[in-house]
This record gives structure tokens, sequence and C-alpha cells, in this order.
């Protein structure tokens, strides 16, 4: 029972030791200490796990309180633990993938100079993470939310001492930042609203709330929700964080952070509920930026930066399915995505490793028969995120687009654009998959300048020259072991929820009493059907890639667009807004800081200088002044006497 | 109010004329340069104030006045002891100097 | 009644003419033999009052103690040299004094003539002068009882004094503070020369302030009398 606190102990120590002997212990011993922890992190929570199973359902939780952090009059926040099926299914995976991760770092970090530096930064991320989703209070919950945000910048700009790097990483940071704020709006006018910022307390209270208030809370925390998990409008620090090692875009930008804004939404299920036409924004919002970055993805030549968009892509629909009410549908994808996309980064991770760092895709081609089991992996990877049945993409999805069209406004509406950006994520994955490991030859044997290449000009192009000699091959096994877990795992993950019967939901069945209203699912002929529709959509996808880019019976310039490789400008729009008049009121601010602000406190200062320096002269040193003026005094006085006399 | 000038010699008339010396005193203060013409005019306030004391012990019959007094002329000579030692140290240094000359402690 | 009167008016005016002495003479050991008469007056007028301790105490200490160590510094410092009263280094300060003491003065009277109750205060039950016992008993026995403790600080405060005196008025080992103005170092003659040479420079400057009132009529011969009496 009280193994809880172990799970985000376990890494934080991880990181202290590395913190003091890391650059002792060097390559590769910090690695191994550092996913022991993890492991050991991964183990507790198996542990917690079972325990959680072998209580009756309604009981379902495991509240520890460690110790009153914040104890302020009517406010008490406590350093306690809450876990209960969400957060530990939420541990499962991120203990366990950010184990794997770290076994895959390994291998992929070696021979770098700040090798133990890497996985200091790593076990504090996991370390938060793991406080996000297990503290029993918002402010905990804020806490961890900090702290990946922090470890988030400190790992996208590793290796700062190229520019392109470090600002990437402060983009990151700043972008979250504008989310967090509306994360703590929502904390306050919570508290102020019910008194508790406590997950154990809220249920009961929430009640009680005001629909408009309880609108403006979702909506504040959804504020935080997109800046964390990169939804429009602030999705534009996710595709430049690329710029991190791959380990690091497979666990923070594929699984883990990005998925605290879906994780949060769920914890505050109860609010949503009453929230009202919050929810409408939610899922619109998702969809949005699910198509604009499947649009995206269609159009990027850097390998990464597909996937950047993906993931954009797919958390989208996490939170198409949060604002339909379907919280079992955002977890169950969360999982089966965490599975699919960190394996698909980490493959990419492998191929970039055997191709000397180079990631335009234009200099793949035919990798297939150098990297084996890079490829396969890579290639179950594909299809789970594709949506082909029976790999585990399919059932997820499949059950957001299900309450997708089952909402309340527009739901056909919502579905038809869901099934549309499926199309374009089969579409841009096997464009993906066929340019690098398949094709009809091996790009990079050629020298540049013979290629008319069109494309679009490519930032990320790292100015490595790829010899026309180099042959890859394929990585270590710490690299290609987490590849084939997770490929398994996203072979079989979709089997945890399969909608064939009420006893084979079971991720259903073990989140409800985590979810205050359960809502009805689709009868099974009409979700049959809406399945078919699906993998048609697939399909489809799949088959046009094909002819374009393995046939080449399309051009694809005709689908490449430069508007959708800058993803329509919006973030180019936010620089020249930024940089150009944004510049300017902050200027005008910071002006009135230093001339108002600061000219009011100084001016304060010189003013009691020129008084001082006016009233110096009083003190002449002469005696007989200052006997005077006790002279005068003393008369003052006698007057004073005088007309308080009666007469 | 001018009823008040009697003929008879109540203490009112000490007191004036302890008041008129004390402004004499305290007008010389202000005036002279000379430390210890200055110092002579600070002892005339002091009787001034010892005269003033005495009438009162008079006129309410208490012998507390008395011990003012008494104790007046004790602090009285001490301060003066006190007062010409310092006197003779800086008039030691600088010869003719009077009360303004001793300026150095100003703003 | 008329005795009284008598004695009083005479002392007052005694009084107030060593007030006036005091402040308006300009030879210094004018000003303190102008002292010793109002001091003599105030005794006087104590022994009017019926305190003839007090009175014999401010003949002895006052006038024949504190006078004397007047002169004896006025002697000392050679500051016989009258003041320059014709003017005044700092501005409107005659003017303020004048107001200053003239306030002081219209108020107090207003204050003791003008007043419904011109002795306040009642009469005391705890410590009465009886005619009865003489002044000195009484004054013995209040001061051995009730203010035994402000005596003995008192006593104190005399050793202090006099502590304090010796220490201030100690000439300091080593050169003078001025030693722009005593290259030399220190050598006391050397300072006695110089001082000397002063005074007898200053001898004819000294006394012939231009503006000063009559009084000063003997000044000169008297600066000079002193001056043969130190040198």
């Amino acid at each position: 029972m009280d193994l809880v606190w172990l799970i985000p102990a376990l890494p934080l120590a991880g990181f202290i030791t590395l913190v003091v002997v890391g650059r002792r212990l060097g390559d590769p011993l910090a690695g191994w200490l550092g996913t022991a922890a993890v492991g050991a992190s991964f183990l507790a929570t198996a542990k917690v796990f079972n325990d959680l199973q072998a209580l009756p359902a309604a009981q379902r939780t495991i509240h520890q309180v460690l110790f009153t952090w914040i104890p302020a009059g009517s406010f008490r926040v406590d350093i306690g633990f809450l876990a209960d099926p969400l957060s530990i299914t939420m541990c499962l995976f991120i203990t366990g993938i950010g184990a794997l991760i770290h076994l895959y770092s390994v291998g992929y970090m070696k021979g770098d100079p700040n090798y133990s530096k890497f996985f200091v930064y790593l076990n504090l991320f996991v370390a938060s993470m793991l406080l996000l989703v297990l503290g029993d209070n918002l402010v905990l919950t804020f806490l961890g939310w900090e702290g990946v945000g922090a470890c988030s910048y400190l790992l996208i700009s590793f290796w700062f001492s190229e520019e392109a790097n470090a600002s990437a990483g402060k983009k990151a940071f700043v972008t979250n930042r504008i989310g967090d704020f509306g994360f703590m709006l929502g904390t306050f006018l919570l508290w102020v609203t019910i008194g508790t910022v406590n997950y154990v307390d809220m249920p009961a209270k929430v009640g009680g709330i005001a629909s408009v208030t309880a609108t403006a809370i979702v909506l504040l925390f959804f504020l935080g929700a997109t800046g964390k998990s990169a939804q429009l409008p602030l999705f534009v620090w996710l595709p430049d964080a690329m710029a991190g090692p791959t380990p690091v875009s497979a666990l923070i930008h594929a699984a883990t952070m990005v998925t605290s804004g879906v994780f949060l939404l769920t914890r505050l299920n109860p609010l949503l509920e009453k929230a009202g036409w919050a929810n409408e924004v939610i899922a619109w919002v998702g969809i949005a930026t699910a198509l604009v970055a499947a649009l995206a993805a269609v159009a990027q030549n850097d390998i990464k930066k597909v996937l950047a968009y993906s993931t954009i892509s797919q958390l989208g629909y996490m939170f198409l399915a949060i604002g339909s009410g379907a919280f079992v549908a955002a977890i169950f994808h969360m999982i089966t995505h965490a599975f699919f996309k960190a394996l698909l980064f980490l493959g990419s991770g492998s191929v970039i490793h055997s191709m000397d760092h180079e990631q335009d895709m234009r200099r793949y081609g035919k990798l297939q028969k150098y990297l084996p089991i890079t490829s396969i992996t890579f290639l179950i990877g594909w299809l789970a995120i594709s949506g082909v049945p029976p790999f585990s993409g399919f059932w997820s999805k499949d059950e957001i687009l299900a309450s997708a069209f089952n909402s309340e406004h527009l739901g056909p509406l919502k579905w038809a654009l869901g099934v549309v950006v499926a199309i374009l994520t089969a579409f841009y994955m096997t464009r993906l998959v066929i340019m690098t490991f398949f094709g009809d030859k091996e790009k990079w044997r050629t020298p540049l300048d013979a290629e008319d290449d069109v494309a679009i000009p490519d930032d990320h192009a790292h100015g490595h020259h790829l010899s026309p000699d180099h042959t890859p091959h394929e990585s270590p096994l710490t690299m290609t072991l987490p590849l084939m877990v997770l490929a398994g795992l996203a072979i079989v993950a979709g089997f945890i929820n399969l909608p064939f019967s009420a006893r084979l939901e079971s991720l259903a069945n073990w989140l409800e009493p985590t979810l205050a209203v359960q809502h009805e699912a689709l009868g099974g002929g009409a979700l049959a059907l809406l399945a078919v529709v699906a993998i048609t959509g697939a399909a489809v996808g799949i088959f046009f890639a094909y002819r374009t880019y393995q046939q080449h019976k399309v051009d694809p310039a005709t689908i490449e667009k430069p508007a959708f490789a800058h993803a329509l400008y919006i973030d180019e729009t936010y620089a020249k807004v930024a940089g150009g008049p944004g510049e300017d009121a902050f200027q005008g601010i910071a002006d009135f800081d230093a001339g108002v602000v600061d000219g009011a406190v100084n001016g304060v200062g010189s003013l009691t200088q020129g008084l001082g320096r006016r009233l110096r002269p009083v003190q002449s040193g002469l005696v007989r002044s200052y006997a005077l003026v006790i002279a005068g005094g003393a008369a003052l006085l006698l007057a004073f006497v005088v007309m308080r006399m009666s007469v | 109010m001018l009823a008040a000038i009697q003929l008879t010699l109540d203490e009112t008339w000490y007191l004036v004329l302890a008041a008129m010396i004390f402004a004499i005193g305290a007008t010389g203060l202000l005036v002279r340069r000379n430390p210890l013409v200055m110092f002579m005019c600070v002892e005339l306030m002091l009787n001034a104030v010892n005269l003033t004391f005495v009438t009162f012990a008079k006129a309410l019959n208490d012998v507390g006045g008395q011990v003012v007094v008494f104790f007046v002329m004790v602090v009285a000579a001490a301060e003066v002891v006190v007062g010409l030692a310092l006197v003779v140290a800086i008039m030691r240094r600088r010869q003719g100097a009077d009360a303004d000359d001793i300026s150095l402690m100003r703003g | 009644m008329r005795v009284e009167m008598f004695v009083f008016l005479v002392s007052a005016c005694v009084c107030l003419g060593g007030a006036l002495g005091v402040v308006l003479l300009r030879n210094p050991v004018h000003n303190a033999l102008s002292l010793v008469a109002t001091l003599f007056g105030v005794a006087v007028l104590f022994v009017a009052q019926g305190a003839y301790f007090l009175a014999a105490i401010q003949v002895i200490v006052y006038a024949g103690a504190i006078v004397v160590l007047f002169l004896f510094v006025i002697m000392l410092l050679g500051v016989d040299r009258a003041e320059r009263l014709g003017m005044e280094p700092i501005a409107g300060q005659r003017v303020a004094a004048v107001i200053a003491g003239v306030a002081i003065l219209g108020l107090s009277l207003t204050a003791l003539l003008a007043g419904a109750q011109r002795v306040t205060g009642a009469e005391s039950s705890l410590a009465p002068l009886d005619p009865g016992v003489p002044d000195i008993n009484r004054l013995g026995q209040v001061l051995f009882t009730d203010y035994v403790w402000a005596f003995e600080i008192t006593a104190v405060l005399l050793t202090v004094a006099v502590v304090g005196a010796v220490v201030l008025a100690r000439r300091s080992p080593g050169p003078p503070i001025d030693t722009d103005e005593f290259p030399d170092g220190t050598v006391p003659d050397h300072w006695e020369a110089e001082y000397d040479a002063a005074i007898a420079g200053d001898g004819t400057g000294g006394g012939s302030a231009v503006d000063a009132p009559a009084i000063d009529a003997p000044e000169a011969v008297a600066t000079a009398d002193t001056e043969e009496v130190a040198g």
C-alpha cells in the first residue's frame, strides 16, 4: 500500500545520485543507473497496480499523504499521492516507456561529451511527470507540470552550442508559459469557487458550481493544455523541439509530456460535465489542430518533423474525444499512441543514427535492406498509426471517431473531418515509410546538385554531407530491443478495450470509477459501419501515397504545397506580430517601467536627496544659531502655556 | 489685570524679577561670542531659576523647592568645572577663538 | 513690610544691574564681577525668603568658588582681551536674539501676572517649612531621607566632573593639532614665544574696537594691565 511514494521517489533519487556522481560514473554506467531507477519505479508501479486490482471497484484508490506542504489558513496543500485507476494507468506507461527509452539512450547517446547530464535530466523529467500524474491536488500537478516544462527546455537545448537548438528550447519554454498562465488562473478560480484544489474532495463539491464559472475554469485549464499538448494556437514549439536528441523527442514529445494536457482535462472531468459549450470549443480546437497538423506533415522533408506534426495531429484526436465526453477513448488513444509513436520516433532515431545524423528524407531510400530490425518494427508502427486492424491504432482511433459521430452538436461533421485526417495520416506515414525504407534508389549515393529538387528548403539540413560511399548499419541491441518491445505492444495494446462486448472493454471498466458520467456508446451496427469507413479511408491514403512515391504516377509537388510545409504560416504570423507590433508594445511597456515606475522610485530617492541637500545648511555648526533656535522653541512653549491658561 | 499689581510684597514680585533675570541671561547667551561670557549668562539663568524655586518653596510652604535649589547648585558647580575645562582645552589650541570658530561639526 | 519692600527693591536693582553688566560689558573680568553682584543680590533675596542655608551656600559656592574659577580661567588663557561687540558674524542673530529675549520675558510676565491663579499648585502637606524648625534642619531631614538617593548620586557626579576636568584640561603629549602652524613639533616654549609675540602685536590693535559704546573707555588700560601681569 505504502509503495505509492516510491514511484516518483525512485527516479528522483536517480536524479540526485546522478547529479552528484554522474560525471564520475560516465559512459555508460550513468545510463545504466538512470535506466535502473526508472525500471525500479516501473516495478513499484506494477506492484501498486496489482494492489489496486485486488480492491473492489468502488474503492479502488490509494491515497497516501506524506506531509503538509502549504498550511495557509483555509488553504491547505499536502504532498500526497492519489493512486487510482487513471493515474496508475498513466504511471504504467510513463515508467514502462520511460525505462525503454532510457535503455535506448544508453546506446544512442554513446560518445556524447555530456552523457551523464542527459540522464540527469531524463530522470528528473520522469520524476516530475510522475509527480504530475500522482499528485492528489492541482498544486502538486502544477509542480510536476512546471518540472516537465523545465526538463523539456533543458533537454531540447541539450546541444545548446548550436544557436538553433537553444532558441528551440526557449521557444518551447515561453510558449508553455503562456499556457501555464491559463493553468494558474484556472486553479485560482477553482479555489475561489469551491475552496479546495484537492482531487479527492473535488467531485463532491463540483455540483455547486454555476455553469458559467465551470465554463470559464475549463477554458482556462484548456489554455494550459493547449500549451503543454501543442494544440492550436500554441503548437508552434513542437516542430522546433525536434532539435533535441531523438530519445527526448520520443519520451517527452510523443509519449508523456504532451499528454499532460489530456490527463489534466480527464482528471477534471467532473468540471467538464458542467462546462457546457467549453466542451465544444475543446472538440473543435482538437479537430482543427488535427487537420492543420496533418496537412503540414504531408509536406515535411525532415523525418522527425513529420513525426512531430503527426503527434500534434493525434493529440488533436484526443482532445476531440475529450470534447465529445469520451474520456475512455481519449485515454485509450493516449496509451496506444504512446506505444506506436515512441516506436516510430525511436525507429527514426535508429535511422538517423545509422545515416550519420542525416535527417532529410530526400537523402534516404531503400534502407530496408540495411536496417532489417528497424524497418520491420517501423512498419508495425506505421500500420498502427494508419489505423489498420488489428493493430492498436485502429481500435482507439475508431472509438474516437465513433464518439465524435455520436456527440451532440454537428457530430457527423466532426466525424467527417476526423476521417479526412485519418486519410491524411495514412498518406503521410506511407510517404515517410516509402521515402525512407523503400523507393527505387538509394538517394544519398547521388551528389546533391544532380537532384532537381523542387522541395521546400528545409531549415533542418545539418550540413552533414553524407558521403556517397556511406553504408548504413543496424543499431546495437540496446537500441533495437526497445524497438522490438514497443512493436509488440503496438500490436497487442488494442486488445485492452475491444468494443465487442462489455467484458472485453477492460479499459473502460477499469477507468470507470474515476469518471463522473458514462456516455452511452453507439450500437454495434452503426459502429461497424463507421469502422468500415475508417478502414477504407486508411486504405485510400496508403494507396495514394504508394502511387505518388513508389510508382511516381503523381507529381509530389501538387500535394506538397509550401503553405502546408509552413503549417499555414501560423508560426510566421506569430513571429511577425511579436516581432513587429508586438515588440513595439513590449518596448512601450518596458519604457513605461523604466520611465514611470523606476522614475517614480528613483524620483523619491532624488527628492529625498535634494531635500536633504537643501536642508543641510541648517546645521551650520554654529552653537549660537542652535541656541537661538532653542530659545525660539522655549518662547513658543511659553506662548502655548499662556494660551492654555485661563485668564 | 491691573488689580493684580498690589503694593504688598508677595511672591509675584520675586517671580517677575526672576523672569527678567532669566530673559537677560538668555539674550546674553545668544548675543555674546566669548565662551566664558556665555557661560556666565548660563549661570544667570540658573540663578533666576533658583530664585523661582525658593519663592515657590516659601509660597507653598514646601521644603522641596529648597532641596531642588540645593541640587541645582551642586550640578551647576559640576557643570562649570567640566565646561571650563573644555574651554581651556579648546582655547589652548586656538587662542582667541570664540564660539563661532568652533563650528567643525556642520552639515 | 516697608523694610522688606526696600530690601527687595535694592536687591532687585543690584541683580538687574549685574545681569545687564554681564551681558553688555566687554571686558570678561568686568563681566565676572557683574556676575558676583547678581549672585550677591540673589543671596539677599534668599535670606528675605527665609532660605538662610541656601543663601550661605550661594555665597560660598557660587560667588566664592564658581566665579573665582571663572576668573582663574580668564587669567589663565589671557582672554581678558575685549570681544569685538561691534560686529556680529551671523546675520540677523542679534535681532533674533533680542526678539527671543523679549518674547520670553513678555510671555513669562503674561503668565505670571495675568493668570487667574498666579501661584499654581497646592500647599504641600508632606514637607512643610515649619516656622519653628530652622530651615537647615528641615533641609537636612528631607535630604537624607526622601532624597538620599539623589544626594549620593550627586556625590558621584561631582567626582566624575573632577576626573573629567582633569582629563580634559591636560596637555596632551605630542605635536599640536595645527602642524602646519607649528612644523617643528612639540615645543611648548616655541608656542609660548609665539603666544607672547601675538599678545604684544595685538596689544594695540585689540583694544581699539571702533564703534563700541562708551563702556570700553578703560578698556585699553585694563588690557595693558593684564598684559604686564601675564608677561
